[in-house]
């Protein structure tokens, strides 16, 4: 189904990664990437499993978790079991923006790539970010989106690939436009 | 739609009139000789003064106009079941003198991630509002909302008297917005936060309080999950002589207890936080008498915490057990062995909350002690399907024979078998809700093999009293039949992976007239029982189907035909909105306001005209007076 198509396409693709590492040993649950809650996937052994009888059902999805089933907070789950890195649970990180009083906070597995990210950024603290280019950076905009990574280092949003991002961003940081030329030059 | 439509008004009564006279309260400063009419208004407002519950104001606010702007004007409790049956303007205009709100956002499947999470509920439209009108309002109730930390400094900032913040299951805010409260909520008496999900934004928020004597009753923040300054708690704790409910989260040790509960002896509701050791402890030092702590506390009824326990420890809560009606060890992973002594000891516990770590042999105890108990519920320590599973229908039978008033129960195990429930049935006649979750989908009775209709069929049929029901494991239409036949009293119902055709579903609307609040996933209920719901709709407060049978044409339908109702159509998918046959989730509410302009996905009312609307937008064609924007969950929504 959708992994399959998926497969093909990734054996060809250039990613930064280990090779070898990819997502088709994840759960069914997390079939789109950066997703949450897609239980669309899991829709037709569900659907069809339904009106049948469990002897069918269990070996079709026999170690498929399914999104909110069983139905225990996750709150309740995480308090009790040692944290997996499991589909329910997002990637949060803290945005500030330079001069706003409040910090924020955002998961970054709602999001399809970086447009999706800065679009909710900009409606979030009500300012524009303006285009991305490798060279100039965020040419056009007062703002530019910025990010610590693991390393402690300070990074321009929008240089890595975006799973890279997703793994090693541990804080959103929306900096002044001048104060980020620094950033987003060659690593 | 604005708000002047005819339209079923839901709340009670119709547009105001606008006879409002000096007396009533009104803008008019004219005085004019009370006419026999005007005595009775009197005689009713001073009259339903004294009517607290909702139910009998909204009963009263139908009598005639009179009756519905005397009980306008007098209504000081708000509860609004779903934020968004109802604009708050809508609210405010009607209601003047509200000093109490409650507010339910989200509908409870959000628990589960089965929600995207930007659908909204956001507290700020409310708050907006009540900012305006509501300027005396002391308490504050959310359930599921979406509240930020500006949120919080502006409700900080315009109910200078407000006395008190409660936030269940609510996200969206962190220890910035609690350090607000603390500093500005000058007559705060009780703060709790309660299942919800806060950013620790390394805020020393407790250190925030006002330096003298506080009129603090309840803290409860069990669920924050940051480090506390202790220094600081100790200090407020200490002159918070008010101080009644004290719920600690896991970052406070079990030292650090007893440093607190030395100093409020007066306590009645504890939540003991980590309740282990959590620092380092110098060899040989001396281990504080934990058991003389619990022992003078002389009034404490209602225990919990327990958050990451040290076993050893808990015979120190011995001295309290005899007084205990309330025991919550649901986050304490122990065995039937280290249970049994505390558990024969609380002979008046009427509400009790475990792991099923107790197994069986622990529920046996429990029955064996606690012949008062009216609330169980047993959560699983692995919330998987093909986990071990160290309860049964063994030790739901044992809770049935033992404890014969349960009024409530929440249960989850692997197994279980139609005869324990059938007996559950018999033997306590007063259940009132009845919540089973059999982990494994579609699990029949695990001795018979058949399917748990009859169990829960005798649920309906015997316990007469029985208002909540969650249904699990291998179900037929049967079952809701049953429901549909018996279920007379029946207001919320859960079911999830169970029935076989459209039937199930017909039953349940055809046949429960009090349904509430339907939520269904993953069963095989289509369009044609969607149309089976048409008559209830309006009578209900919400149904929630999601990974069933419907299809955007049965949504846009029902929406077509029932214009008082909301019907939201939530992909959760980009591509699986396009290609498949059915909705992901449908979410329908009735409404008296227009369709939200926060909504993230697509709003299936009026249906015509968003339809055309997206069909012209595939095709490229501008849209006149429709905007349609994307939401950072890939969802398109419309707003004009």
């Amino acid at each position: 189904m959708a992994h399959q198509n998926d497969l093909n396409l990734k054996a060809t693709e250039l990613r930064l990664g280990l090779p070898g590492t990819d997502e088709s040993e994840d759960m069914v649950s997390t079939a789109k990437n950066n997703k949450r809650a897609s239980p669309a996937s899991v829709n037709d052994s569900g659907l069809n499993s339904a009106a049948k009888s469990a002897d069918n059902e269990t070996s079709s999805a026999s170690k498929a978790q399914i999104v909110g089933w069983p139905p225990v907070r996750s709150y309740r789950k995480n308090n009790l079991q040692p944290k997996k890195a499991d589909s329910e649970t997002g990637i949060y990180v803290k945005v500030s923006m330079d001069g706003a009083p409040y910090l924020r906070k955002v998961d970054l597995k709602v999001y399809n790539g970086y447009s999706d990210l800065l679009k909710a950024l900009e409606s979030m603290f009500k300012l524009s970010i303006g285009e991305y280019s490798e060279r100039e950076g965020y040419k056009g905009s007062e703002y530019a989106p910025a990010y610590e990574d693991k390393d402690g280092d300070l990074m321009l949003v929008g240089d890595v690939p975006w799973d890279m991002f997703m793994s090693s961003c541990k804080r959103l940081r929306i900096m002044n436009g001048s104060e980020a030329k620094g950033l987003g030059c060659a690593l | 739609m604005s708000e002047d439509e005819e339209l079923p008004d839901l709340v009670g009564g119709s547009t105001r009139s606008s006879n409002s006279t000096a007396v009533s309260g009104g803008g008019d400063q004219n005085y004019v000789s009370p006419s026999p009419d005007q005595v009775l208004e009197n005689v009713i407002e001073n009259v339903l003064y004294f009517l607290t519950s909702r139910h009998d104001r909204n009963a009263a606010s139908l009598v005639c106009k009179s009756w519905y702007h005397a009980e306008a004007l007098t209504r000081s409790e708000l509860f609004i079941g779903n934020c968004y049956s109802v604009s708050p303007c809508r609210v405010t205009n009607r209601f003047k003198l509200i000093k109490a709100i409650a507010i339910k956002g989200k509908p409870r499947f959000s628990d589960f991630s089965l929600l995207p999470p930007d659908w909204g509920a956001h507290f700020a439209p409310w708050l907006r509002a009540m900012a305006v009108s509501y300027r005396a309002l002391e308490k504050v109730y959310l359930k599921r909302m979406c509240v930020s930390d500006e949120d919080l400094a502006i409700a900080a900032h315009s109910f200078p008297i407000l006395k008190e913040l409660v936030l269940v299951c609510c996200e969206g805010f962190g220890t910035d917005g609690l350090a607000i409260v603390a500093r500005e909520c000058r007559h705060i008496r009780v703060l709790e936060l309660v299942d919800s999900d806060i950013t620790d934004d390394e805020v020393d928020w407790i250190s925030c309080f006002p330096d003298d004597v506080t009129c603090l009753e309840s803290l409860i923040f069990d669920c924050v999950e940051s480090p506390i300054n202790f220094e600081a708690l100790e200090r407020l704790v200490a002159r918070s002589p008010s101080l009644k409910k004290l719920r600690l989260n896991s970052y406070i040790s079990i030292r650090q207890l007893y440093c607190l509960m030395i100093r409020a002896p007066q306590l009645t509701h504890l939540g003991t936080g980590s309740f282990s050791t959590l620092e380092i402890v110098a060899q040989g030092e001396q281990e504080p008498d934990y058991i003389s702590a619990f022992a003078a506390c002389k009034s404490l009824i209602c225990l919990s915490g327990f958050k990451d326990i040290n076993p050893e420890y808990l015979s120190a809560i011995y001295p309290v057990c005899g007084n205990l009606t309330s025991l919550n060890l649901s986050y304490a992973n122990i065995s039937a062995e280290q249970l049994k002594p505390v558990i024969c000891q609380c002979h008046k516990l009427q509400t009790f909350w475990a792991l099923d770590s107790v197994s069986d042999e622990g529920l046996q105890a429990v029955s064996a002690a606690c012949k008062d108990l009216r609330e169980l519920r047993v959560f699983p320590v692995e919330a998987l399907e093909d986990a071990e599973g160290p309860v049964s229908e063994v030790g739901l039978l044992a809770i049935s024979e033992g404890c014969r008033k349960l009024q409530s129960i929440l249960y989850f195990c692997q197994r279980m078998t139609n005869a324990a429930v059938v007996a559950m049935s018999k033997n306590c006649p007063d259940l009132v809700v009845f919540r089973l979750c059999i982990m494994g989908r579609h699990r029949p009775d695990h001795v018979t093999g058949e399917p748990m209709d009859e169990g829960f069929g005798a649920i309906v049929k015997n316990c007469k009293k029985l208002t909540r029901l969650a249904v699990s494991g291998l179900l037929t239409d049967r079952a809701f039949n049953y429901i549909g036949q018996y279920g007379k009293l029946l207001r919320t119902l859960s079911v999830a992976f169970a029935g076989n055709t459209d039937l199930g579903l017909k039953y349940l609307l055809e046949g429960c007239p009090k349904l509430l609040k339907l939520e269904i996933r993953d069963s095989p209920f289509g369009d044609s029982a969607l149309f089976a719901g048409l008559h209830h709709y309006y009578n209900m407060r919400f149904m929630w189907l999601s990974s069933c049978k419907v299809t955007r044409h049965g949504c846009e339908e029902v929406a077509r035909q029932l214009p008082g109702l909301v019907v939201e159509v939530i992909a959760l998918n980009e591509e699986d909105k396009e290609t498949n046959e059915y909705v992901d989730t449908m979410y329908l509410y009735r409404s008296l306001d227009r369709p939200r302009a926060d909504a993230p996905r697509m709003m299936v009312r009026p249906p015509l005209i968003v339809g055309k609307a997206l069909y012209k937008y595939k095709a490229g064609l501008p849209l006149a007076g429709l905007k349609i924007s994307r939401s950072p969950c890939g969802s398109m929504y419309l707003s004009s």
